[in-house]
């Protein structure tokens, strides 16, 4: 007999499986948390502030009071997230020691270490990291990463990062795929991936983990966009709780992302939200104000 | 033995980890599809409501107005839950009103039964009639209690984290991350009992 072990790589990556085909909504306080949870969010992300009023605030963003982290713990039932700074591997023991369920190691923050990311594999709760690219999301699961999601360009209201990120994910698998065995070390150099892992998405022609969207989904169609795809979930950042209406918002997100392949579905449910938050084209950004090139 | 072709499952897609649960159906020779509406519930020799956020897949369920129909499904037919299955299939929960499970058999469950993420775990696990299996138990729920009809498969730390009652089988692990398909061939072989839909009209 083999005993009972916590923090196995099955349990970190089974914990992300079982949140597929769902949604994953940032909240700031208990009150929140309460309304994703009975709209059907599969888990909450709490914060100080979503991404949006981050980058309005400007300034250095950290890791959330434990104070706010603990109220959402309390308030529902569901999983909960937190985000730690790309490399603070301090914040995320904090994290860790509260006993939040997943860790974002996420570029809505300030990175602290422009250089390292976090090592994930020596801690027990697992990780979710972004990626623009087969490669990014390969060295994030190289270091222990359990789940993936697109970067997109958070707090913009605006899918096409999330859309691009998604698609170059996905043709480069398609990609690694297509070659042979021998090709597939010089392709490994080229993503700048780890050689194990690109033969293991190969044998699998798949991610061998779980890769949700994010960066950008603000109403239920850009949610049922990304599920088409290919996403296996959504994480929605500022998009519902700076829309007009969150319960309705949450909701209709929560059933597109149920029912993306149903149309008449997705006409109803899309119908009378009220106004999305507000969007910011990508081009107006410079290079500094793009969150997705933090972390490499 | 499970012959090729033993039954068609029915996977419920709503929410969580429906393509493992598919993948796992076909291991033992059985077909596996995703259900998502009544009329692919009409299909199904078998339906597993598989593994994920036990209030999502209710909200989902309610909205699609599936209570019912697997209410009585589950009277006529072979049903398998894991983890949020086992939970909506209770009867009851322990201390928490949501989500409304669905009733289908004699159960208490509490939710989160094993603690948060950080608890969750794997570990050999002893089940009557299969032997050792590799049990990966993810925010477990475990039955709390259980009715006189059910009979109690397996036990973890005095939990009890596998039963059945008639053609209900319930497990608060997830026999769909390993690769080890005697869970799945156990069901199986209740679809095998049950014989074909069509010679039996619900």
């Amino acid at each position: 007999m083999d005993g009972k072990k916590i923090g196995t790589e099955t349990v970190k990556r089974g914990m992300a499986q079982m949140q597929k085909g769902g949604v994953i909504m940032d909240v700031v306080n208990a009150g929140q948390a309460k309304i994703a949870e009975a709209a059907g969010a599969v888990a909450v992300m709490a914060l100080e502030r979503v991404p949006s009023d981050i980058r309005a605030a400007g300034g250095v963003a950290r890791m959330a009071d434990p104070a706010i982290i603990e109220e959402v713990m309390r308030a529902v039932s569901i999983p909960v997230m937190a985000k730690a700074r790309i490399g603070h591997s301090m914040e995320a023991r904090i994290l860790e020691a509260l006993g939040v369920d997943y860790i974002d190691e996420s570029e809505v923050l300030t990175p602290a270490d422009e250089e390292f990311h976090i090592h994930k594999k020596e801690f027990t709760v697992p990780f979710v990291c972004g990626c623009r690219d087969l490669g990014e999301g390969l060295r994030r699961i190289g270091e222990g990463a359990a789940m993936l999601r697109t970067k997109g360009e958070p707090g913009t209201g605006n899918i096409v990062e999330a859309v691009r990120h998604m698609r170059r994910v996905n043709a480069q698998i398609g990609a690694v795929c297509a070659k042979g065995e021998d090709e597939l070390m010089s392709f490994a150099k080229d993503l700048g991936a780890p050689h194990e892992l690109v033969l293991e998405v190969k044998r699998q022609g798949r991610l061998p983990v779980v890769n949700f969207a994010a960066g950008g989904v603000a109403t239920p169609a850009d949610a049922a966009l990304m599920m088409a795809l290919g996403a296996d979930g959504i994480f929605v950042g500022s998009g519902i709780f700076k829309s007009d209406n969150p319960e309705k918002f949450a909701r209709a997100i929560v059933n597109a992302t149920a029912h993306y392949l149903d149309y008449a579905e997705l006409a109803a449910l899309s119908k009378g939200l009220g106004a999305p938050m507000k969007g910011l084209e990508i081009s107006g950004l410079t290079r500094e104000q793009r969150m997705q090139e933090r972390g490499w | 033995m499970v012959i090729m072709g033993a039954g068609r499952i029915g996977v419920l897609s709503l929410q969580g980890a429906v393509s493992e649960h598919i993948e796992a159906a076909r291991r033992t020779g059985c077909s596996g599809f995703a259900v998502k509406n009544r009329k692919d519930l009409e299909a199904a020799d078998a339906l597993v409501i598989p593994g994920g956020e036990s209030t999502a897949i209710a909200r989902l369920i309610r909205k699609q107005g599936l209570e019912e129909e697997i209410r009585s499904f589950a009277r006529a037919r072979p049903l398998l839950g894991t983890c949020a299955g086992l939970i909506l299939c209770a009867k009851e929960l322990v201390a928490c009103p949501d989500p409304a499970p669905l009733g289908v058999m004699d159960i208490k469950v509490e939710r989160n039964g094993f603690g948060r993420q950080k608890d969750s775990f794997e570990t050999d696990l002893e089940v009557e009639g299969i032997g050792t299996v590799r049990a990966v138990f993810i925010r477990a729920p475990f039955i709390h209690a259980a009715g006189p009809r059910v009979r109690v498969l397996a036990r973890f730390e005095g939990k009890i984290v596998m039963a059945e009652q008639g053609k209900t089988l319930v497990t608060a692990f997830h026999p769909e991350l390993t690769d080890d398909g005697r869970i799945f061939s156990y069901f199986a072989g209740k679809i095998q009992a049950a014989g074909p839909r069509r010679l039996h009209s619900d």
